[in-house]
């Protein structure tokens, strides 16, 4: 298992008394994109969020257990190392608002105070804009604010602030949810352009998303982990009638 | 059950009735601006706001540039000292929304804008004006930052509980810490209502007289050396009004006039600042 990026263990997850994963163990390849399927509720969101700790937010949130990146506790490094070695992408497209185009893309250097020269950080800028394919959509309005592109433009907006950082992983709680088909569809063929430079590993409610972009699919219910596989398995022949349940649409 | 065309007759007395009480609100306003302009306007010229009174005290010679130039100093100065402190207090009661500490000092910025302004003329006096032995332009503008604080906090927390948490979320995802995470991120996003409440609270002290009366105090020579008692436009108005003399009054009403289109202005432009700062 040398192509591990991640792994989760024994992977418990409360909030204040109520339980939201169970006993989760996984791992995640390096240069793949994992899909985390599960219907409503099932606790996809709240394990996607303790990969990068940013469940520390919510102070009421406690976790047992254990993830690694590369064979290091996560859990004892320092959040702000964690979270610039594995970027998020949300639900909803969030560029910054008071930022340009060019300074959203560098957020992460800008608001972490570290130095670029200038030639360096347009070369950043193009590179991360040109991996998302918003170049040349953008080009010419690198300095306005990022607010004024559509939804799917922004979003891509998003993943290129998180490549920027050249994170070893990125994770997608329902990139496309908030989009509409085609920006859906340029943003599932960017993913997969892109799994060739970072592990992703992506939350969806969209079952034909997960079939087509993801190599491996992970399925929760009731924050268990039902069954995890590589995709073209678990779609065609899922090992519990749970997965299969959902999948042809009986719940979820 | 009363007929259809009753129940329509009463709607429109109803909505006949509260439209005439929203117009009676703005009957004051104009009678008072009118007024004002009325019987400050012949006392407006060139030298009125660019020359200094002449001693004796109550002169109706020269101008109120010291008056005016005392003012700015002392809302400049308040303004220093209170958007530190109102800003970074609202920023705190906006992130933790449940606590007792948020619960008390809510309670207490409620209280605090509600006392009479004469009474922060009165604290301020015995901080600094007693202990130091001398009226001066700071004792006022702490005065006025003590009143102005209330209106700064509340518009703070306000607009930082506004700004989208997913926002926040992005900026954590990046591995920026959380000093400046609000510090880039929160605080430039809610600028607009923030600097809204900033100039309200402007708005709402530059006319105060009450809190100058004994710390300021007045000066009847053009002073900007703020640990000195430096002049100012209430307090003029106070002054020149309450004297016996028809003249000294056209002077009270022309400072009326210039301190009056000053908020107004102050006014207007945080509408815009507010507007442009949305988009």
């Amino acid at each position: 298992m040398e192509n591990v990026i991640i792994s989760v263990r024994d992977l418990n997850v409360y909030y204040g008394d109520k339980i939201a994963v169970k006993d989760v163990s996984v791992d995640f390849d390096k240069n793949k994109i994992t899909a985390i399927m599960g219907p409503s509720g099932c606790g996809k969101t709240t394990l996607l969020r303790c990969i990068n700790r940013i469940h520390e937010i919510d102070p009421t949130v406690k976790i047992t257990g254990s993830i690694n990146l590369y064979g290091e506790d996560l859990m004892e490094m320092y959040p702000i190392e964690v979270r610039k070695k594995i970027g998020m992408v949300f639900q909803r497209p969030n560029p910054f608002p008071t930022m340009s185009i060019y300074d959203n893309v560098i957020a992460g250097y800008k608001l972490n105070g570290i130095k670029m020269k200038r030639g360096d950080s347009d070369e950043l800028v193009e590179y991360s804009l040109k991996q998302v394919n918003l170049w040349e959509e953008v080009k010419s309005d690198l300095h306005k604010r990022g607010t004024f592109l559509s939804g799917g433009q922004q979003q891509r907006l998003c993943i290129a602030r998180a490549l920027a950082m050249k994170p070893e992983a990125i994770l997608m709680d329902e990139p496309t949810s908030a989009l509409d088909p085609i920006s859906t569809s340029k943003i599932e063929e960017l993913l997969v352009e892109l799994k060739d430079e970072v592990t992703i590993i992506i939350v969806t409610h969209n079952l034909g998303q997960a079939g087509r972009i993801s190599d491996y699919t992970t399925f929760m219910y009731l924050g268990e982990l039902i069954e995890f596989g590589l995709t073209e398995k678990v779609f065609t022949n899922p090992q519990n009638e749970k997965t299969e349940r959902f999948l042809t649409g009986k719940f979820g | 059950m009363r007929s259809i065309t009753f129940r329509k007759v009463v709607n429109k007395i109803f909505e006949v009735f509260i439209f005439f009480f929203a117009l009676t609100l703005i009957i004051p306003l104009i009678l008072i601006i009118f007024m004002i302009v009325q019987k400050g306007i012949s006392a407006i010229n060139w030298e009125f706001l660019t020359s200094i009174k002449t001693p004796p005290y109550g002169s109706i010679s020269g101008g109120i540039l010291s008056n005016v130039v005392g003012t700015a100093l002392l809302v400049a100065f308040a303004t220093f000292i209170s958007v530190p402190i109102g800003v970074l207090a609202g920023t705190y009661l906006a992130e933790n929304e449940k606590g007792v500490t948020t619960f008390i000092i809510q309670q207490c910025i409620e209280i605090l804008q509600g006392i009479p302004s004469i009474i922060f003329g009165l604290v301020s006096y015995i901080w600094l004006v007693r202990t130091t032995g001398k009226f001066s332009g700071i004792s006022g503008s702490v005065a006025l930052a003590l009143m102005m604080l209330p209106v700064i906090v509340k518009s703070t927390e306000e607009t930082v509980k506004m700004t989208p948490l997913i926002l926040k979320e992005a900026s954590f995802a990046l591995g920026v810490p959380y000093y400046k995470t609000i510090l880039r991120i929160v605080l430039p996003t809610a600028f607009s209502g923030i600097l809204s409440g900033i100039l309200l609270g402007i708005a709402r002290i530059a006319g105060e007289t009450a809190p100058l009366l004994f710390t300021a105090y007045g000066n009847n020579f053009f002073n900007v050396d703020m640990t000195k008692s430096i002049a100012s436009l209430p307090h003029l108005i106070f002054n020149y009004a309450t004297s016996p003399y028809p003249d000294s009054h056209t002077v009270a009403w022309g400072a009326s006039l210039v301190l009056v289109a000053t908020i107004l202005i102050l006014n207007i432009i945080t509408k815009l600042a507010v507007k442009k700062w949305k988009t």
